[in-house]
């Protein structure tokens, strides 16, 4: 039922509960607590996946989270669709659906495998050396090609429905790893009293213990320990426990990022429940007891369907029940291979011979093997394999030149020894250290407060580790500041063997001069022969020769392969492993879903939003709004069959001919007060403010030290000490920032305050010839006539009969103009008093559009689109706004740096096309000659174009290299269908003497 | 994330709470419009960048919006003390590390 190769009476799932799941639109039944690989290798199913470059067939090769090659898409329903999830962690559910990836049309028929035919010609570094030429080819040839090669799984199609948790947690300790080391650390530290978090990426803990069958602790078989251990520590009321959950990342200061599958395992998922939760756990201590990974054989065909790990074999076997085979070579130069072969052996498995490279394999498993009447080879290797879909043979010699000997297997299981998992203490920054003796490398130095304990350590045998991690537990509680009594805990722990032994790099018939497919990294197709290719090519950089050759750059970031590969490089180099060093290991330790990370950020949650106080009566009057920032801004406001060009078109010209109302209000304000204020403005704009009186306002420039602008707006002085400055929407944080910077750090001097005032003052700007005659019936008790109250004037006064307000004669349209600024609670209904007053007016209410083309049409520039941060403001035509007289402002020194004085800087000036109905893009290059050769010199850029309606043309402005000089000259703008002549003219294109605004 | 003290506010908050503002101990020349082009690259453009103890500026931007200078290390991540704006740049004795430990 549960598949043929499934053994009666091992393992620990029950044969009653079953699960039935498909792959690749078969069915199988599973048991429940199978992972996808060990469901299908208990039915003989191994190929389950196709490699990346070559599309070899490929079958798992471990039994955990390090698996490079079975690699599925795991579907729940169309919205609910992963793709590369490793078939060796996917618990199987009622009704999971599962496919294989990289192939077409079937994983059996996989037409892309002809790239495996051409392997000589998909070399290491081959995207590099054969896309170079011709040019032209790039678009057509290459990038379509390399793009439908790209990738190994589909991306879904349809958004995401489920939804993800988010936690942070504090901690005493907490311990990575829930194998005997950390729940021997969890023991010692839980009983101190000190708060502890301890997780596991494996649904139930144990680590090794699942495949350890030889373990005791305190006379219980290992895994049932953990079990029990774990039951224990989770009803105390100080530690929590966490399985299903990887810590993926460790940051400064203690910071672990943790992922919690929650759901990924079930049939029946809560609709209240997350997918996935993401725990940031910031711990006094960190335990790490991460284990270790075993590494492969590197030899000639090892990566056929059939092949793989001797721990992984006997993960199969002792926890799920699996035989991954009937008859089972074994290939190892390492003792921990001979115990998978007992184990097999004992369940009933052939296992023809053990392929040892060692001339001396432990006294122990030796006499064990003798025993079991298992053929052991010494000083052998495995020269070759074959089999298509599935391992079939394995050739055996003492060397490829010598005799051979052909074991027919329909499995090969494999051991070069562990590769301790470095990878968070990596992270935290930690330094490692070359244990030669037995070919590793293992904490060193450590950056942060944590201790590695057991394999991950290099800590060999069990009574070692078991001993460490109890001590390391007490220690790090304490340290963490437990106080509580605790005996001193001991466990006892008998296993069957010691092991010894381990390799790193090619073994016999992949050497050096070989060109054997003897495989390093499995999912990317990296051979041991690449590697001393990237060498001969002149790589000599580790980092380098893993972008050459993409080593280690797979999903399972080099978890198998990266020890293999230094090794590799180190020989073919001539230089010591240290010396040629480890890549840097980097977040995270296995794939975390853009789900958990992305969390609840997404949707109305991404961003938040900031509305005006007046969006509501804006909305009721059909506003568009645009995204400006986190603001919504009113864009225009369509009446019934207007498109936006038809309503800006209108609007423009309303405001030009009677009134337009217009909310201002995401302008940046700050209030600057104080005795000092004057002459900070001094220090923090171009501009000379002592002069400006009170009750006048003036336009300044703020630069940056380095002379170019930064910011720009109209300042009003309210009295001797008190100024209301107006950013531009955007800059209004950094504004701040800077004026706080100064004035803190440089002119601490200076007795002046600066406040925020950007979302207390509700803003309304009225533009036109009729601007007057609209506010004077709601502005109680003011003077606002020309000679009351003048262009560029500000006063506090009284609106709508009590409305404290600041009343400001200003425009940005280039018209009779007031803005208007009330507490924002009032904004609603100062919006209304004045819709009623221009609506009667014949006006109407215009949005960010308009506003931009009016301003265009005089020429005032918007800073960060006519400027970007390295524009003058002689550049843009602002130079009245330096004083002459200041000895001191933030830029005075940057605007005399020779760069900013010398010719040939760009300037703003206007353009004028000789069709006036053509209206320029935005960004376009301008250049002097049309017909000069490809590449063209280009000389500037567009930086606002506009139809203005007011003109019946087309308007735009342009930053050209010493524009100010080439006002009448013709330029070009070549586009893709046309070449556009443009005149250099003015920036001011409405009313030079701005007689629209002094009335 | 870190973790940094203010050292107005007497409190450890998180890094979201502040903004960096670049290396500290960088004085304004108060006659900064007669200096040379090389006294102001060496003032504007030229920064230590250490591997290893970076003095630096931070403001505590959404708390008490002031700011202070740091001693970090940038290998590590480490704060080795927070202090005053204004305050005496500490030495490496200062700071309990000998010279050439920085690195």
């Amino acid at each position: 039922m549960s598949g043929a190769y499934r053994i009666a009476g091992k393992g620990r799932l029950t044969p009653a509960r079953q699960a039935r799941f498909s792959f690749d639109g078969k069915f199988y039944t599973g048991l429940e607590g199978d992972t996808v690989a060990s469901a299908l290798l208990a039915h003989g199913v191994h190929l389950m996946g196709r490699s990346f470059k070559y599309h070899r067939p490929r079958g798992p090769i471990s039994a955990g989270s390090e698996e490079p090659n079975a690699l599925i898409n795991v579907a729940r329903d169309a919205t609910r669709e992963q793709p590369n999830v490793r078939a060796t962690v996917q618990e199987i559910f009622e009704g999971l659906k599962t496919n294989s990836q990289n192939r077409w049309p079937s994983l059996e028929y996989d037409i892309g495998a002809v790239n495996n035919l051409g392997a000589p010609f998909f070399s290491a570094g081959f995207y590099y050396k054969t896309f170079m030429w011709p040019k032209a080819a790039w678009k057509h040839v290459y990038e379509p090609f390399i793009r439908a090669a790209a990738g190994l799984g589909v991306a879904p199609k349809e958004a995401d429905t489920d939804h993800y948790a988010n936690r942070y947690a504090h901690c005493d300790v907490l311990i990575v790893g829930a194998g005997i080391a950390g729940l021997s650390a969890a023991l010692a530290a839980a009983q101190t009293g000190a708060s502890v978090i301890i997780c596991d990426e494996q649904p139930e803990v144990g680590g090794a213990l699942h495949y350890e069958a030889g373990t005791t602790v305190d006379g219980m078989p290992g895994f049932e320990w953990a079990q029990k251990t774990a039951q224990k520590l989770a009803a105390m009321d100080n530690v929590r426990l966490l399985t299903r959950t990887t810590a993926f990342g460790y940051y400064a200061q203690n910071f672990i990022s943790l992922t919690e599958r929650i759901t990924d395992h079930q049939a029946m998922v809560e609709k209240s429940a997350p997918r996935e939760r993401l725990w940031q756990v910031r711990a006094k201590r960190v335990i790490l007891a991460t284990g270790a990974i075993e590494r492969h054989m590197v030899f000639d065909g090892n990566d056929r369907p059939g092949i793989l790990l001797a721990s992984a074999a006997r993960t199969y076997l002792n926890h799920y029940g699996v035989a991954v085979g009937k008859k089972v070579g074994v290939y190892t130069a390492h003792d921990s291979a001979y115990e998978a072969a007992f184990d097999l052996k004992r369940a009933g498995v052939e296992i023809p011979a053990i392929v040892d490279t060692r001339e001396k394999p432990g006294d122990a498993v030796m006499a064990e093997a003798a025993a079991l009447g298992i053929k052991v080879l010494t000083g052998h290797a495995v020269i070759k394999t074959s089999g298509r879909l599935r391992v079939t043979s394995m050739t055996v010699g003492r060397s490829t030149k010598g005799t051979t000997t052909k074991y027919e297997i329909d499995a090969l299981i494999m051991s070069a020894g562990w590769t301790p998992s470095v990878h968070l203490f990596s992270q935290s920054r930690g330094k490692l250290t070359w244990d030669a003796d037995n070919a590793r490398f293992v904490p060193g130095t450590h950056a942060q407060d944590c201790l590695a304990v057991g394999a991950c350590n290099g800590t060999d045998g069990l009574a070692n580790t078991v001993e460490e991690a109890l001590g390391a537990g007490e220690l790090m509680a304490r340290a963490a500041g437990a106080a509580a009594d605790a005996e001193k805990l001991s466990l006892n722990t008998e296993t069957a063997f010691e092991w010894t032994g381990g390799m790193v790099g090619a073994s016999e018939g992949a050497g050096p001069d070989t060109v054997a497919k003897a495989f390093i990294d499995f999912q990317n197709d990296v051979c041991a022969k690449d590697i001393r290719l990237a060498v001969r090519e002149g790589m000599r950089s580790i980092e380098h020769i893993k972008r050459f050759t993409t080593n280690g750059m797979a999903s399972d970031q080099g978890k198998l392969s990266n020890m293999h590969g230094l090794a590799i490089a180190a020989e073919a180099l001539g230089k010591d492993i240290p010396e040629v060093g480890l890549t840097t290991f980097r977040a995270p330790y296995t794939p975390v879903t853009f789900g958990t990370i992305i969390n609840h950020a997404r949707g109305s949650l991404f961003d938040p939003t900031r509305k005006t106080p007046m969006h509501d009566q804006e909305a009721a009057l059909g506003a568009v709004f645009e995204d400006v920032g986190q603001w919504k801004r009113a864009w225009f406001f369509p009446r019934a069959g207007e498109d936006m060009h038809a309503a800006v078109n209108r609007e423009c010209k309303t405001v030009r001919e009677t009134v337009g109302m217009f909310d201002a209000s995401t302008l940046g304000k700050i209030e600057v007060v104080g005795p000092d204020a004057a002459k900070f403005l001094d220090l923090m704009y171009t501009n000379a403010w002592d002069s400006l009186k009170p009750g006048r306002a003036k336009y300044g420039i703020m630069l940056r030290e380095d002379g170019f602008i930064y910011d720009d707006g109209v300042v009003g002085r309210l009295a001797e000490d008190r100024f209301h400055v107006t950013t531009t929407t955007g800059g209004a944080p950094r504004v701040l920032q800077h004026m706080e910077d100064y004035l803190q750090t440089e002119f601490p001097h200076l007795k002046v305050w600066l406040t925020s005032t950007s979302e207390q003052w509700a803003t309304v700007a009225i533009q036109g010839p009729k601007a007057r005659e609209v506010i004077a019936p709601i502005v109680d008790d003011q003077d606002i006539s020309n000679e009351g109250l003048p262009f560029m004037s500000v006063v506090e006064c009284k609106v709508l009969g009590g409305v404290p307000a600041r009343l400001f004669r200003m425009t940005f349209a280039g018209e009779l103009g007031y803005e208007i600024n009330v507490p924002a609670d009032f904004g609603p209904a100062l919006w209304d008093a004045l819709y009623e007053r221009v609506e009667a007016a014949g006006g109407c209410a215009y949005g960010t559009e308009t506003m931009h083309v009016l301003r265009a049409e005089k020429g005032y520039i918007i800073v960060g689109q006519d400027t970007d941060g390295t524009v003058t403001p002689y550049d843009a035509g602002l130079g009245w706004t330096v004083s002459k007289k200041k000895t001191d402002f933030v830029g005075i020194r940057g605007l005399k740096r020779p760069d900013l004085v010398a010719e040939g800087r760009k300037q703003l000036v206007g353009l004028k096309t000789r069709n006036p109905k053509v209206v320029l893009e935005e960004g376009a290059q301008i250049v002097a000659d049309p017909n000069q050769a490809k590449p063209m010199t280009m000389i500037g850029h567009v930086t606002s174009s506009y139809w203005s309606e007011h003109l019946g043309s087309s308007i735009a402005l342009a930053v050209v290299v010493d524009g100010h000089k080439r006002k009448g000259e013709t330029l070009y703008i070549p586009m893709e269908k046309e070449t556009i002549a443009v005149e250099v003219t003015d920036t001011v294109f409405v009313d030079k003497e701005g007689s629209r605004i002094n009335v | 994330m870190l973790l940094i003290h203010c050292p107005y506010c007497q409190e450890e908050r998180p890094e979201t709470e502040f903004r960096h503002g670049g290396e500290a101990h960088i004085a304004r020349p108060t006659n900064i419009a007669d200096i040379s082009d090389e006294e102001f690259e060496a003032y504007f453009f030229i920064r230590s960048n250490e591997k290893g103890v970076t003095f630096e500026r931070w403001r505590h931007a959404h708390g008490c919006g002031r700011f202070f200078n740091a001693a970090r290390h940038t290998v590590t991540d480490k704060f080795i003390k927070v202090y005053k704006a204004g305050e005496p740049k500490p030495t490496l004795a200062e700071l309990g590390l000998e010279s050439g430990e920085s690195q």
